[in-house]
């Protein structure tokens, strides 16, 4: 199926646009309507405040009955995200439900921020870090917000990522 | 058993070993004497049998028992009837069950039969269950909506008021943002509602894509209510989709089900019922013969949970690594892969830009070990000690499973040539009765190429049974059967490949007939060993990981 774009994610991208969530920016690129770019602010009074993290999401063929892919593409310290910036989060992967949006899967990945899960880990030393001494991990995820977003350390290169996604689904 | 498999196997391990011993650099600045290299054939059979007394890495394992504690032999077991299902047997088996069930419930049928399959097909337990509990959370639990609430599905296009205004007529499909017709959406007892394409796609997905038949749920965000066949028949009219999707609930019913079992057969769609769970042999329909118990070939004396490690052991690529890592080490300099087998730890590397000389023990420069020509300095240090100790054992467990996986190969190969066998013997049978001799007169052949192939199978599997077997008195006289069995194997398979003239006929007739009795008897004895040893719990075993 390579014709024209579901109705479905025309509609999703048209209200992601119109009415925006607050704290979550989401574009589609120029040259693929399938492949988002999404930058979300760390919400206050979590160690990630005063960050923007940018992330990708991608919207394979089978979408929306199979899930969206989203990565992390700011390095973040976080039990549920891994160093290559993939997120442990049940509704991307066995409990996705085609009932389920974008907007919904930006709005969970924020839930996340707020409120991580170290007992479902993805990353298991940070969160070891994360049980053994609280403090200390948010006081690391606080430093690596600092840092990494002052800077802006991603994991690779976008446009690497998009030209061989391109060749894929194009 | 794959005998494939394994044969890609061995030779992955012989071919380790060519490439080692071809292109390694195998040098020794002195050969030793004492010759640890040798695999073991016949006449170090005893030998090695006495080593393997004193492994240190042997432990008493208990066999995790999915079977009964007192094994039957299968010639004595009349008490287990089985019966072969073709695919349509076993939806009306399937069926049958659920209507048992449905006269007490009184339930659609797909209810019924969600509810068993969440009680694994025990009928029992649901029904006991049924009656001593909260109703709502056992059909909760199941992921149905208890019919005692619920509420009728709608059914596409009929159930539309289409005198009321359009505004009420219309509604948004969560899944395709689209507004349609009311008409066109459907949904489960959970009320959640989509449009009939959304489900159709849905479900093809979950059915042809994912291959998740019995656990679709409800496509709603948090939502685990069931879809049932009844469902799918509504929604889905594609017949590929559908038939996949009776096959995964059949396959479902299969796999949960204690009592059946899927033939393993070459393309056989048929199921095999038993009316009790145990490792005895079960001929389907399409003639092929399997281990009810854990659907491998019949693979006496051996039980299924040995069965199934050693299969396992035979398929993990991680014996050939190990092989690698017992055998060679890298020179320290250059990274030449060496082989070491036995002998002076002085050791220079072959390569002729390299020619380091070092230590084998220590993988240190020779240098500093000065003259002694035979003997590491630190030899007796603590971690040199460990990996010596740890290079010997895994040899020796690895040649310990190259001994048996050889003699196992062995008769799988031989096996293998039963068909040709059949019909050579068929032949046979036909220029006997050219020579005036009866039907009934060269039966005897026939019988003597089954009484081989049973003995062939049986001997195959010894060599598994013994493999994980420690070594103790009873031991000994399971090996003097086995060779036995083995001796008497070999001989008449030579008797059968013998050209068969007119003048010997009767002289061939005889040797033939008291050896395939011998093999018989022979092959009974060790069987009434084994099994007697495992009632009265004589066998001690090795578990290897
Ligand atoms: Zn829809
Ligand atoms: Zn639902
Ligand atoms: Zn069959
Ligand atoms: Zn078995
Ligand atoms: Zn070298
Ligand atoms: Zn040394």
């Amino acid at each position: 199926m390579s014709g024209g774009l579901p109705r479905r994610i025309i509609k999703e991208t048209q209200r992601l646009i119109a009415e925006p969530v607050p704290g979550i920016k989401a574009e589609p690129h120029e040259e693929n309507a399938r492949y988002f770019r999404v930058s979300i602010v760390g919400p206050r009074e979590t160690p990630y405040c005063g960050g923007k993290f940018k992330l990708e999401l991608f919207l394979p063929e089978e979408y929306p009955m199979a899930a969206p892919k989203v990565r992390f593409m700011t390095k973040i310290y976080h039990p549920n995200v891994d160093k290559l910036g993939r997120i442990c989060l049940d509704i991307l992967k066995d409990k996705w439900s085609p009932a389920l949006q974008i907007r919904t899967v930006l709005l969970s990945i924020q839930a996340l921020l707020s409120a991580p899960n170290p007992d479902d880990p993805l990353a298991n030393d940070v969160a070891e870090q994360w049980k053994v001494d609280e403090n200390k991990a948010i006081e690391t995820a606080k430093e690596w917000t600092r840092t990494v977003c002052q800077r802006q350390i991603v994991h690779t290169s976008l446009s690497g990522l998009y030209k061989s996604l391109c060749a894929r689904y194009q | 058993m794959k005998v494939s498999v394994v044969l890609e196997h061995l030779w992955r391990l012989f071919t380790a070993f060519q490439i080692l011993s071809e292109h390694v650099d195998i040098i020794n600045t002195r050969m030793d004497s004492e010759d640890d290299d040798a695999i073991y054939d016949d006449e170090h059979e005893d030998s090695y049998n006495e080593s393997g007394s004193d492994q240190g890495d042997e432990s008493d394992f208990d066999i995790d028992c999915d079977e009964p504690s007192t094994p039957k032999r299968p010639h004595v077991n009349d008490d287990f009837h089985y019966e072969c299902l073709t695919p349509e047997a076993l939806v009306s088996h399937m069926n049958d069950i659920i209507d048992e069930v449905n006269n007490v419930f009184q339930l659609p049928r797909p209810t019924a039969r969600i509810l068993l399959s969440h009680f694994k097909w025990d009928k029992e337990k649901l029904l006991e269950r049924y009656y001593s509990g909260d109703q709502d959370r056992l059909f909760s639990e199941a992921h149905i909506v208890s019919p005692n609430r619920t509420n009728p599905r709608p059914v596409p296009s009929k159930r539309v008021n289409t005198r009321s205004s359009s505004a009420s007529t219309e509604a948004n499909c969560e899944i395709c943002l689209t507004t349609t017709h009311v008409s066109t959406f459907v949904g489960l007892e959970c009320s959640h509602r989509f449009c009939h394409r959304c489900w159709k796609e849905y479900i093809t997905t979950k059915v042809m894509d994912e291959q998740v038949g019995e656990h679709i749920s409800c496509p709603a965000h948090k939502c685990d209510i069931l879809v049932d066949e009844v469902f799918v028949g509504q929604v889905v009219k594609d017949t590929k989709v559908k038939t996949r999707y009776h096959h995964l609930i059949a396959n479902s019913f299969v796999e949960s089900n204690r009592l059946m079992s899927w033939c393993p057969g070459p393309d056989c769609q048929n199921a095999a019922k038993a009316n009790y769970h145990d490792a005895l042999p079960v001929t389907c329909l399409c003639g092929y013969t399997f281990c009810f118990g854990c659907g491998e070939p019949v693979h006496e004396p051996v039980r299924c949970a040995w069965l199934k490690k050693w299969i396992k052991k035979c398929n993990d690529d991680s014996e050939t690594s190990n092989w690698i890592s017992a055998n060679t080490k890298e020179c320290p300099k250059c990274h030449v892969t060496i082989e070491k087998n036995g002998g002076c730890n002085h050791m220079v590397c072959r390569n002729n830009n390299c020619k380091a000389d070092f230590c084998w023990m220590c993988l240190g420069p020779w240098e500093p070990h000065g003259s002694s020509w035979y003997s590491c300095n630190r030899y007796d240090e603590k971690d040199a000690q460990a990996a010596r100790d740890a290079q010997a054992k895994s040899r020796q467990a690895l040649e310990r499973y190259l001994f048996y996986c050889n003699r196992y190969m062995n008769h799988a190969q031989s096996a293998k040539f039963e068909t040709k066998l059949y019909s050579q013997v068929k032949q046979k049978m036909e220029e006997m009765q050219q020579h005036n001799m009866s039907w009934i007169e060269v039966q005897f052949l026939r019988k003597a190429v089954d009484v081989l192939c049973l003995c062939r199978n049986t001997l195959k599997y010894t060599y598994v049974f013994a493999f994980y077997l420690k070594k103790n008195n009873q031991s000994v006289i399971f090996e003097d059967n086995q060779k036995d069995v083995e001796m008497a194997t070999e001989t008449l398979s030579e008797y059968l490949e013998r050209d068969i003239t007119s003048e010997c006929l009767s002289d061939i007739k005889q040797k033939v007939q008291d050896k395939y009795r011998y093999c018989e008897a022979r092959r009974k004895a060790l069987l009434d060993h084994v099994y007697e040893g495992y009632e009265t719990d004589i066998w001690e075993y090795i578990d290897y990981d």
